[in-house]
């Protein structure tokens, strides 16, 4: 009783959290708007663009998310991702495997790799930042085995699908040469979004969603509660396996290739997003659409920074860090406040 | 209790009203300067905007090459650079260059990360209208009407003027029919640069039976790797009388091994090296580097000139090799205060 009504007020404070979130992305995309009206930020293709562009980060962050909820962490996706697509150019383009059978294996190497992860977490009690430390090395050389070329996808049905797009015909603008403009998204975007749906729907209404919470909150109330910690844990490392394959899929289908460098401190950005949407990394608290909104503050922040053209891109990075400061500031405040009551 | 929370609340809010309010001010700072520029643009005729998105600062090239551009590309000239770092990441490239197409650029400038990974965002910029110049590297794309031009350099040209020099100076020595022997330091295994200048030396070379090359090896472009290659060369061969060195790096290592062997390199060894960076003119003057044929960073004049062809709807030569220059011990005391990089 006592834990379900501390886990209730804890989400409250969350909610606020979420709520400042949301607040400040509409802030920030009202400025850039505002600011940069003359060129043309307040196209639809701008909002929309935010989305192409983070579509795996969108995936990885949800993971990520999930993670963090049960006090965990895990560094090693953007390595995975990055060995995804190098996986994915390789078995296509050396290998002359199929789009959809390579998509297939690399899923399940992801959710594998996942596995091993989640076993030497849960049920080594290893800490996880350590096991994943061993596995960003350990995924990142295995990329550069593959191979230490850059290989360029060429596969015709992987490139189509990287190309498809989806336009919104009932929107017309006209740019500045007169010509009629659609906007637009491409299916990894799609993906993204019904990821995210289905996570937000898993977290809060299956059973197993919720114990995720109630692992983070308190493990040791978790397990009084008959609660299976140790399974939990290693399902939730499975499931973010996964879903760094598929976000890695997903930047693949942006990059088209694989070389070893890539995504190198994508998990960085991911842990970022997820803290900025008001994720605690003490565990227990946490929402996938927070981090959407984290997410997209962060791709806020970049186009304002390139629509701005003189200031460098680096202040992207100082920029990000303000904001997790002001999160991460709050977040103890309320707990602060909390612990008083 | 909940005048606490209440408390905190409003502390809350009035912290965030403090961002926001900050935020609308910095907001309302860029309208005035964008103001600025939109009214400069209509006093100064036409600017034509250029989106610029750069590989980042990795070295003295690349620094030269953006300082090229920000020169040439300045507003008297009758452009307005919108200049974006990538970071060294693809992923900041391509969303850059979706920026570009939103805020409708004139001409998008790519100075490419990685060569793969073009076709999608490409497409939007010919959907869009927008023609495109790559500059540097090369881009790995099925549809070359993808961009309009690319601007580099010739590497295979490189290593011709790199053979053609040799032999021109052995003859004006009195030492043009006697036998020669060469020892190559070759750079990255695979980069267009060994590639271009290994084919165009070799290819030259060949014509004079006299030139016997004794063995081409990789001294991946830098300084610590070409010393150790040619510590090696110099303890297989005892008759090297020339040492070419795909980079000035390496050439600067193999001066230092041939030092310790107790050669005199520049005089019992020539070495021809490439790029034609700073250093090695400051090489050349004591004496120790023969030659070094330039790799030229300084594409700016080359695109501000596409760049109004494009404008004024010429069509261009997709190839576009900028000028480069054999610099000889010589001329590099009267030439070195004019090297920009």
């Amino acid at each position: 009783m006592n834990i379900a009504k501390k886990t209730k007020e804890k989400l409250d404070g969350n909610n606020f959290l979420l709520m400042i979130t949301i607040l400040l992305f509409f802030a920030l995309y009202l400025a850039g708007m505002f600011a940069f009206h003359e060129k043309g930020f307040g196209k639809p293709q701008v909002f929309l663009n935010l989305f192409i562009s983070n579509a795996g980060l969108l995936i990885a962050a949800a993971g990520m998310t999930m993670v963090l909820i049960t006090g965990g962490i895990d560094i090693s996706i953007g390595s995975v991702i990055g060995m995804t697509c190098m996986l994915l150019a390789w078995m296509m383009e050396k290998k002359g495997i199929s789009a959809g059978a390579s998509i297939v294996i690399v899923l399940i190497v992801g959710t594998v790799f996942g596995l091993v992860q989640g076993f030497l977490i849960a049920y080594l009690k290893i800490q996880p930042f350590i096991v994943t430390l061993a596995g960003m090395f350990f995924a990142r050389g295995m990329t550069a085995i593959i191979s230490k070329d850059m290989i360029t996808i060429t596969n015709e049905t992987f490139l189509r699908m990287a190309g498809e797009k989806i336009n919104f015909n009932f929107i017309t603008t006209y740019n500045k040469k007169g010509m009629a403009i659609h906007p637009y998204i491409y299916v990894s975007v799609i993906i993204a979004i019904i990821v995210f749906i289905l996570i937000f729907l898993f977290l809060k209404y299956t059973k197993f969603g919720r114990s995720i919470y109630a692992v983070g909150g308190n493990e040791q109330s978790a397990l009084l509660m008959g609660l299976n910690v140790r399974r939990i844990k290693l399902r939730v490392y499975v499931m973010n396996g996964f879903l760094a394959a598929l976000a890695g899929f997903v930047f693949c289908l942006n990059s088209s290739g694989g070389f070893v460098e890539q995504a190198r401190g994508f998990e960085m950005e991911a842990i970022a997003s997820s803290v900025i949407g008001g994720t605690l990394l003490t565990g227990g608290v946490g929402n996938v659409i927070g981090s959407l909104f984290g997410v997209l503050i962060k791709g806020t922040i970049e186009s304002i920074i390139t629509f701005q053209g003189t200031l460098s891109s680096w202040w992207t990075k100082i920029a990000i860090a303000a904001l997790l400061c002001f999160f991460i500031v709050m977040q103890s405040l309320f707990a602060a406040v909390k612990k008083k009551k | 209790m909940k005048r606490k929370v209440f408390a905190l609340l409003m502390s809350v809010l009035l912290i965030g009203a403090m961002v926001v309010g900050c935020g609308s001010k910095n907001s309302t700072d860029s309208k005035d300067t964008s103001g600025d520029a939109s009214s400069d643009a209509s006093q100064s005729g036409d600017l034509i905007t250029i989106g610029f998105s750069q590989v980042g600062a990795e070295s003295d090239w690349r620094v030269a090459n953006t300082e090229s551009m920000k020169s040439a590309l300045s507003e008297e000239n009758g452009f307005k650079l919108i200049f974006a770092d990538a970071q060294q990441k693809q992923e900041n490239q391509t969303k850059a260059v979706r920026d570009f197409i939103s805020q409708e650029v004139d001409i998008i400038v790519i100075a490419p990360v990685t060569e793969t990974g073009w076709e999608t965002v490409l497409g939007e910029a010919k959907d869009a209208g927008i023609p495109v110049i790559i500059v540097d590297r090369m881009i790995d794309v099925s549809d070359d009407t993808l961009y309009s031009c690319w601007v580099g350099s010739d590497f295979k040209q490189e290593g011709v003027d790199a053979a053609n020099w040799l032999v021109e100076y052995m003859d004006k020595q009195g030492t043009g029919d006697a036998e020669h022997n060469i020892v190559v330091l070759q750079g990255t295994i695979g980069s267009s640069a060994e590639i271009g200048r290994t084919q165009g030396f070799d290819e030259t070379i060949a014509a004079h039976a006299n030139y016997k090359i004794l063995e081409e090896q990789t001294g991946e472009f830098t300084q610590a790797k070409g010393q150790e290659v040619m510590e090696a060369f110099l303890k297989k061969y005892d008759n090297i009388d020339v040492v070419i060195a795909q980079n000035d790096n390496m050439a600067f290592g193999a001066i230092d091994a041939l030092k310790a062997a107790g050669k005199t390199p520049g005089k019992d060894v020539t070495i021809v090296s490439f790029d034609a960076v700073k250093a090695a003119f400051e090489s050349m003057i004591a004496g120790d580097m023969n030659v070094s044929v330039e790799c030229n960073p300084l594409h700016g004049p080359r695109v501000s000139e596409l760049a109004k062809k494009l404008m004024a709807g010429e069509s261009v030569e997709k190839i576009q090799y900028v000028d480069e220059g054999v610099y000889p011990a010589e001329t590099a005391e009267k030439e070195l205060p004019n090297r920009q990089y």
